[in-house]
């Protein structure tokens, strides 16, 4: 059995995720990187979009929003404003929630409550499309 | 004497109070459950985050420039004083204690001729405090409408802080809630968000990982990272003060509800008492009536 990677996911709300995996690639603002275990420590701002991990052949995409990660002998640690996992996802609740959404940002006459609701719909058509990809 | 109906009527009453207080109390320890998960679920995000700050900052101290959320405008002469508070009341001395100590650190400022600015998160606050500095309350926000306090609503205030703060509004902010030491006491303290550099506590534990030897790659750079952590910093502390005080209210509103439904109890069987005493005495009044009535004949 190789090396395994200590990977823990934390947002406000919980700890998502804690445990040993194989590899996760992270989308770091600077591009994606892939994780292994051992990996040199290095600290990233992470950007929209999905962290994939790879744990013994199988593959789990979680999306996450404004974060930071953060990779130490000890592991990778990432902490996000939001994460959702691809596979939690329902994807007829979904559908509408990107149709709210879309009707916020059409809706919204302040630009501040514009761009909120403008990330909220990129947050969640990303998650659609990791769910896609998935399943 | 009040009469034996007057007394039934009032011990009625009392015991409608203590069901209510006790109904309360209930309510008030089944959300401070749920209040004390959500403190205890939002730690690891907090400590970690505050200990990546912390590192970053400290590695960054006296450098040039560091952002100004970190290490402050240079001046101290607008003060941003953000009192968080309940939005119900009857939770003992939880709400008034916070506004008392944030009216002694407004008065302090005052004194030394700062410019005070005002933002009250919770309604109870503002109640108390707009009564001397109405002209200086800047923004007013209720959770009453919130089903639970997520990480959103906490971003929501703490990005209206940052860009107050872009708008160079205010030089320093200072966020006042309540500590939740356990559900007998919670301690009103003041945390200074802004600059940053003066939050982080040097005694917390800040002990960087061992790297072995390695050094860290930072992608973008130091500053980039930073600067973009700051702002999740301000929610995140925004947040952990709104769990806290969640957690307080509902703490306080146990403690003072449970020493309520006591007094009421208290109070019946001091009523109670007074109320047999009252019959049996209009009894034997009653009796020496008949008797003597009798003897009479």
């Amino acid at each position: 059995m190789a090396d395994k990677l200590h990977f823990s996911l934390v947002t406000p709300e919980k700890a998502l995720f804690d445990g040993e995996v194989d590899q996760v690639v992270v989308p770091g603002t600077e591009g994606d990187f892939g994780v292994l275990p051992n990996h040199a420590p290095v600290m990233s701002t992470i950007r929209p979009g999905w962290i994939t991990v790879y744990d013994g052949g199988k593959i789990e995409r979680v999306v996450v929003r404004a974060g930071f990660a953060e990779v130490t002998p000890a592991g990778l640690t990432v902490l996000a404003e939001e994460a959702t996992p691809a596979s939690q996802v329902d994807k007829a609740a979904l559908e509408q929630q990107i149709r709210d959404a879309q009707e916020d940002v059409n809706d919204a006459t302040d630009e501040t409550v514009r761009a909120a609701a403008e990330q909220k719909l990129e947050y969640l058509t990303t998650l659609r499309d990791a769910a896609q990809t998935v399943h | 004497m009040p009469s034996l109906k007057e007394f039934r009527n009032r011990i009625a009453s009392v015991k409608s109070t203590r069901k209510i207080t006790k109904a309360m109390q209930l309510v008030a320890a089944a959300k401070l459950r749920r209040a004390q998960e959500a403190v205890e679920a939002a730690r690891p995000y907090t400590q970690n985050l505050s200990r990546v700050v912390a590192n970053l900052a400290q590695s960054m101290a006296g450098q040039e420039g560091a952002p100004a959320m970190l290490a402050g405008t240079g001046k101290d002469d607008v003060h941003l004083v953000v009192v968080m508070t309940a939005d119900r009341g009857l939770a003992g001395g939880f709400n008034s204690s916070i506004v008392r100590k944030s009216r002694e650190h407004i008065a302090e400022l005052l004194r030394q001729g700062k410019t005070v600015k005002l933002m009250t998160v919770g309604v109870k606050g503002h109640d108390q405090l707009k009564r001397l500095y109405a002209d200086k309350v800047v923004e007013k926000l209720s959770l009453r409408d919130a089903k639970s306090i997520d990480f959103a609503i906490a971003s929501g205030i703490g990005q209206k802080i940052a860009a107050m703060f872009e708008a160079g509004e205010f030089d320093v902010a200072t966020l006042f809630y309540a500590d939740f030491k356990s559900v007998i006491s919670q301690v009103p303290v003041a945390r200074t968000v802004i600059p940053a550099a003066l939050s982080i506590d040097p005694d917390a534990e800040t002990d960087a990982p061992d790297l072995k030897g390695a050094v860290y790659d930072y992608e973008p750079s130091q500053e980039d990272i930073l600067e973009s952590l700051l702002p999740l910093y301000l929610n995140s502390e925004v947040y952990r003060a709104l769990l806290e005080n969640a957690a307080g209210e509902q703490g306080a509103r146990m403690s003072a509800m449970d020493n309520a439904t006591r007094n009421a109890g208290e109070m019946i069987d001091d009523l109670s008492l007074q109320y047999n005493r009252a019959r049996q005495a209009q009894i034997t009044k009653e009796l020496i009536e008949i008797i003597s009535g009798a003897e009479a004949l």
